[in-house]
């Protein structure tokens, strides 16, 4: 009948309206600065470059591909590749990147620059408190603000940093088990004379 | 002791007047008439925002406001201030004058009403024989500096926006206006003080207010209902349909214009809340006989109060009507009950009192409800909708 459907709100909307002074858990309110909610692992909302142990400059994974700099679909991301190379984490020299920036007000939060890094050298981080009062200075990150440690993307998402440390260790594994054949084949391309001598050393 | 502290506004005025020359008494003691006025109902302006939020909030099983001061009980200065400093943006293409002087007709037509307002025992403005009438035609100039905002700004949603606006407003003012009749033709006076002088007096405790009459309830009810309307508060909030037309006819306003309109949109909430406390609900009277020592304008602030209340939790319950369903509202089920009301006043005044009044006009205000609402729900054919393209 009329009004029926009607009282039933009323009804439920002063039962909010009471129960939310009793009974704390209706209010689902997160008070923010104080309070905060554990982060959550599936959030995403802006790049940041991993770098390997202790230093992040020599630490940095990025190579300067350049790729991300041209499939970022908002063109936010400023790469200047280096003229010389630098040993990296491994000790291996590469390139590596003189400047690095990105500009956080017009990153679009798409992961694209994520996706297309062959290094595992960019990653999305899950910090949202951006805001900031200078919009010259600060937001244009530079090298140094976006370098993040291996542990702290480790820290924020657990599950894929797992697979992506596993991944990596399993590429260098193979590298190095590649580089021992090789320099042993080299060795024994060079010790062919004296391959006696040499099996026996190994013996 | 009890009778001073009921009149002391009215004393203090008189001995406020004994200082001024005689020459200058009548323009003086209209000032100390208005100024309260101006004072008190934009300071509860500011109050009912922040409770309003407070409510929704609870209502919502949030907290509202808690951060400006302690409880968030600062948060209406903040508002003010915010909307003071912001910049007003004045379109090129708009009629300046008219565009400027809307929300100021807005807010003075609302603070106009105020003037047949009994606040208080002796405590109104000015006691017009005509104080109904004369309250309906002030509040009907609300619609003028609507329709003056929607077309000034020279934008086709804000014209829209007027347009739907009027309609509403023009429309829920009849049953507004014919659900007031009844009590006018109880009281036998358009004068809002007789008004409130013939549900003085009380049955035992009981006092003798027209809501508590079947007649008087249902047009309580309609005149709520309208009021709702007219103030363009939810599920009556088309004229703003933020999700529709981008908020109507206000949209080209900003800054403190901003504000004046929705200054004016609460102050007429409050005034016609206070007409329908002057004519249902016994304006300043006390509830219970036993409880007239209190002061009357405590009487009719908390009335009024209560009546905000129950608008906020009304606005936190119910979904925004349709444009369809408003119209079919007004004129297929308000208008007929308003006009069956004033056939029920009529039946009720001429039979003898007793218990057989009450039932017969019990019966005439609810079988007409019931049946007319489900006649107009069976004409409702709801089906399930094809969509022939989307598949
Ligand atoms: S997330 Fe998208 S928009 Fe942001 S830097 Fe990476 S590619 Fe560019
Ligand atoms: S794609 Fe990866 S390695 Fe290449 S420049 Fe971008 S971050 Fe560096």
């Amino acid at each position: 009948m009329f009004g029926e459907g009607l009282l039933k709100g009323m009804a439920e909307t002063a039962r909010n309206f009471l129960g939310s002074y009793v009974s704390k858990d209706r209010l689902t309110t997160v008070q923010f600065p104080e309070e905060r909610v554990a982060p959550i692992e599936a959030s995403r909302n802006f790049p940041f470059l991993v770098y390997d142990g202790k230093d992040w400059q020599q630490g940095m994974r990025c190579v300067s591909c350049l790729i991300c700099e041209k499939e970022c679909p908002p063109k936010c991301i400023f790469i200047e590749k280096s003229t010389d190379k630098k040993p990296d984490a491994t000790g291996k020299p590469q390139f590596y990147p003189a400047v690095f920036n990105i500009d956080v007000s017009v990153c679009m939060s798409c992961q694209i620059c994520v996706e297309v890094c062959p290094f595992d050298a960019i990653k999305m981080d899950v910090a949202f408190e951006l805001s900031t009062d200078n919009r010259f200075d600060d937001l244009l990150w530079d090298k140094q603000r976006l370098a993040k440690s291996n542990e702290y993307y480790g820290k924020i998402h657990p599950t894929e940093a797992a697979a992506v440390d596993a991944q990596l260790a399993e590429g260098r594994a193979k590298l190095e088990a590649k580089s021992k054949v090789t320099t042993e084949a080299k060795a024994v391309g060079a010790a062919v004379p004296s391959a006696q001598t040499v099996s026996g050393a190994t013996e | 002791m009890p009778e001073t502290i009921d009149q002391i506004f009215v004393i203090v005025k008189h001995w406020l007047l004994g200082y001024v020359p005689v020459e200058v008494q009548p323009l003086f003691s209209a000032l100390l008439s208005v100024v309260p006025i101006l004072v008190v109902f934009p300071l509860l302006f500011a109050i009912t925002t922040l409770l309003e939020r407070k409510g929704l909030g609870r209502i919502q099983n949030r907290y509202g406001p808690n951060r400006t001061g302690p409880y968030g009980l600062l948060q209406p200065i903040a508002d003010a201030v915010k909307s003071l400093t912001k910049e007003d943006v004045v379109p090129n293409t708009a009629d300046e004058v008219v565009h400027f002087l809307a929300p100021l007709l807005l807010v003075s037509a609302a603070l106009l009403a105020y003037a047949v307002l009994p606040v208080g025992r002796n405590m109104i403005v000015a006691n017009l024989n005509a104080g109904v009438l004369f309250f309906f035609a002030v509040g009907s100039l609300v619609e003028l500096a609507v329709f003056m905002a929607g077309w000034s700004s020279r934008n086709k949603y804000s014209l829209l926006g007027a347009m739907r606006a009027i309609a509403q407003m023009i429309s829920y003012e009849v049953p507004l206006v014919l659900a007031s009749i009844v009590v006018i033709m109880a009281a036998g006076s358009l004068s809002t003080v007789a008004i409130v002088k013939a549900q003085a007096g009380y049955a035992g405790i009981w006092p003798h207010w027209f809501v508590f009459t079947p007649w008087g309830f249902a047009g309580f009810v309609l005149f709520m209902i309208a009021a709702t309307a007219e103030s363009n508060r939810s599920p009556f909030d088309l004229p703003e349909g933020e999700s529709e037309i981008i908020a109507g006819y206000y949209i080209e306003y900003s800054g403190f214009k901003f504000a004046l309109f929705f200054l004016g949109e609460y102050l007429g909430m409050f005034a016609t809340s206070g007409m329908a406390i002057t004519l249902f609900l016994g304006g300043w009277a006390a509830p219970f006989s036993f409880l007239t020592w209190v002061p009357s304008y405590f009487w009719f602030f908390s009335k009024l109060l209560v009546l905000i209340a129950g608008f906020i939790w009304v606005r936190g319950t119910l979904p925004r009507l349709r444009m369809d369903q408003l119209m079919n509202f007004a004129w297929r089920f308000m208008l007929p009950m308003a006009l069956l009301n004033i056939f029920i006043a009529g039946v009720w005044h001429f039979m003898p009192a007793g218990l057989s009044r009450w039932l017969v006009c019990i019966i005439l205000v609810a079988a007409p409800c019931i049946l007319l609402s489900r006649g107009l729900k069976k004409e409702k054919k709801l089906q399930v909708r094809t969509y022939r393209f989307a598949e």
